[in-house]
């Protein structure tokens, strides 16, 4: 996949996004304050706002994940804008240079942005947060990268909705979510459903071509 | 069901127009910085630390309210509930620090500690340095053993009072503010109650809502869950246990010095707000705690949320000099 591939896919990947907001908002208000949906709104309608942009032409496609990231940390704010802006940040820092998005390159941003994520906010797979769908992701797309990018992002976009689906079995112990203690019990972390929407629709975009 | 009803414009405005108000209610004193949704003060002297806040929208006066003489210098004002974005913190500290160093002081959430780290951070990289505190006093939230993960809430206040008194009037320098408004922030002590729930502006619901017989003890102002729920009591039986449980927190003894701060959370009446302090002032009375000040009316709020709370801050002779000095910001004047 190349850079203008990359682009519409992450264009596809942010409108879905926004029309994800009800489906967020909704489970955030169980176990959260009700923003997060609202937040990664506000994030990927500027991502669209930002790929609609002649002006804005990366030189590569980890500079175009850079930028992406650079863009969710400023428009969004508060814990999601900081950690998605790192996962997209860091990930993106390691790759740059690349021009080919291919199931090898894809596993290095998961692996190293996850590592990104780590730092800033600590969070381990179990702790009821986005890292247990990344995590899932990271360590499928490690088994995949002999395989083209096509055959890869299904089965990476599937480990993240099922590392998703694990967290309605968690305790939260991170953010405002984990006041609730058992209470969230049930309930997905809406900061995983996200994560595993964003490879959920990328994956969705690359099968309708 | 009952639905949010609020007197707003476009609901993705507000933060922006919330900034707008502030610039006007200041009159001359505040200056804005409106790429970034950011203001600080005028008061702003070359000898002093500067004292810089933010945090999410939705909890007027706190925070930008605070900033003046005597109160903190700039503030970042987050999307409603949601911590500023670290390019805000950033432009914010450039456009007021002058070579001092700067103090971080916000409430205890992750967002709001990211995105400050993350300013921490780059801002380094250009040799301004920043120290943090984040003010934990909200004792529902984490039990004492895990003090540095409680919430930080009303009693952010007496912290920007202490910092603010330190910094500009009796020119601490970094390291010594940083101890002091540590030590403040070590010795405040925060439960709320709500009554009923609050609704984002983009919302069409509420965050929660307790039933016409239900309380919730120990509320969280972004509407997170507290202790326990339970049926309606009498405001008394409400203060008496709530009180019991700060000072158990903390502990306060006899003849401890407080000052303290009867917080509404955004809908209670005065009446019954004042119905509250007269049983905060018997409680600590019959406890034979000395009350320093006290403070009460809308400090940090919930958007609409019914409800209050009620801070404590321990005084020794360094604190209670510092919050003895006056303050002249919008949302509190001594």
């Amino acid at each position: 996949m190349n850079l203008l591939q990359l682009r519409k896919m992450m264009l596809f990947t942010a409108q879905r996004m926004v029309e994800s907001e009800p489906e967020l908002t909704a489970l955030d208000q169980i176990v959260g304050d009700g923003d997060h949906g609202i937040g990664m709104k506000r994030g990927f309608a500027s991502i669209i706002e930002l790929l609609q942009d002649e002006k804005f032409q990366p030189t590569d496609i980890g500079d175009f994940f850079i930028k992406i990231g650079t863009k969710l940390m400023t428009s969004m704010g508060g814990a999601s804008g900081a950690i998605f802006g790192t996962l997209f940040r860091t990930g993106g820092k390691s790759i740059v240079n690349t021009m080919e998005l291919n199931a090898e390159v894809f596993a290095k941003f998961l692996n190293d942005g996850w590592q990104g994520v780590y730092q800033r906010g600590n969070a381990e797979p179990g702790d009821k947060t986005m890292v247990d769908a990344l995590s899932a992701a990271s360590k499928s797309a490690n088994e995949l990268t002999n395989l083209t990018l096509n055959e890869a992002l299904p089965i990476i976009a599937k480990s993240a909705m099922e590392g998703a689906e694990k967290t309605k079995q968690m305790v939260a112990v991170f953010g405002r979510a984990k006041n609730l203690g058992d209470r969230t019990i049930g309930h997905m972390d809406p900061g995983a459903v996200s994560m595993a929407f964003i490879l959920k629709y990328m994956n969705d975009y690359i099968h309708m071509q | 069901m009952r639905k949010p009803k609020k007197l707003l414009n476009d609901p993705n405005n507000v933060r922006q127009e919330v900034m707008q108000g502030l610039v006007y209610a200041y009159n001359g004193k505040l200056t804005a910085i409106p790429d970034y949704c950011a203001v600080y003060g005028n008061h702003i002297s070359n000898e002093q630390v500067v004292v810089i806040s933010g945090g999410g929208s939705g909890h007027e006066p706190t925070f930008a309210g605070f900033i003046g003489e005597g109160g903190i210098d700039g503030c970042a004002l987050g999307e409603v509930f949601t911590s500023p974005s670290p390019d805000q913190i950033i432009e914010l500290t450039k456009a007021t620090e002058n070579g001092n160093g700067v103090l971080f002081l916000y409430g205890n959430y992750s967002g709001d500690g990211m995105n400050f780290d993350i300013s921490a951070e780059i801002l380094a990289e250009e040799n301004i340095v920043t120290k943090t505190i984040r003010a934990t006093d909200d004792i529902a939230s984490a039990p004492l053993s895990k003090l540095s993960d409680r919430r930080g809430v009303a009693g952010i206040m007496f912290l920007y009072k202490i910092a603010g008194a330190a910094s500009q009037f009796e020119k601490y320098n970094l390291e010594n503010l940083y101890q002091v408004v540590a030590k403040a922030n070590a010795n405040v002590r925060t439960i709320g109650v709500a009554l009923d729930g609050c609704a984002l502006p983009q919302s069409n619901n509420f965050n929660f809502e307790l039933d016409e017989n239900e309380i919730e003890i120990g509320i969280g102002i972004h509407g997170e869950a507290g202790l326990r729920r339970q049926a309606m009591t009498s405001s008394d039986e409400v203060v008496k246990e709530m009180i019991h449980h700060l000072c158990d927190d903390l502990p306060f003894q006899t003849d401890d010095r407080v000052c303290v701060l009867i917080n509404n959370l955004g809908a209670l009446s005065n009446t019954e707000l004042l119905v509250i302090t007269r049983k905060v002032g018997i409680e600590l009375n019959n406890r034979g705690i000395i009350i320093h000040d006290i403070a009460v009316g809308h400090f940090c709020t919930s958007l609409e949320m019914s409800g209050f709370s009620i801070t404590l801050m321990k005084l020794d002779d360094e604190l209670q000099h510092l919050y003895d000095l006056p303050c002249q910001t919008l949302g509190w004047r001594k």
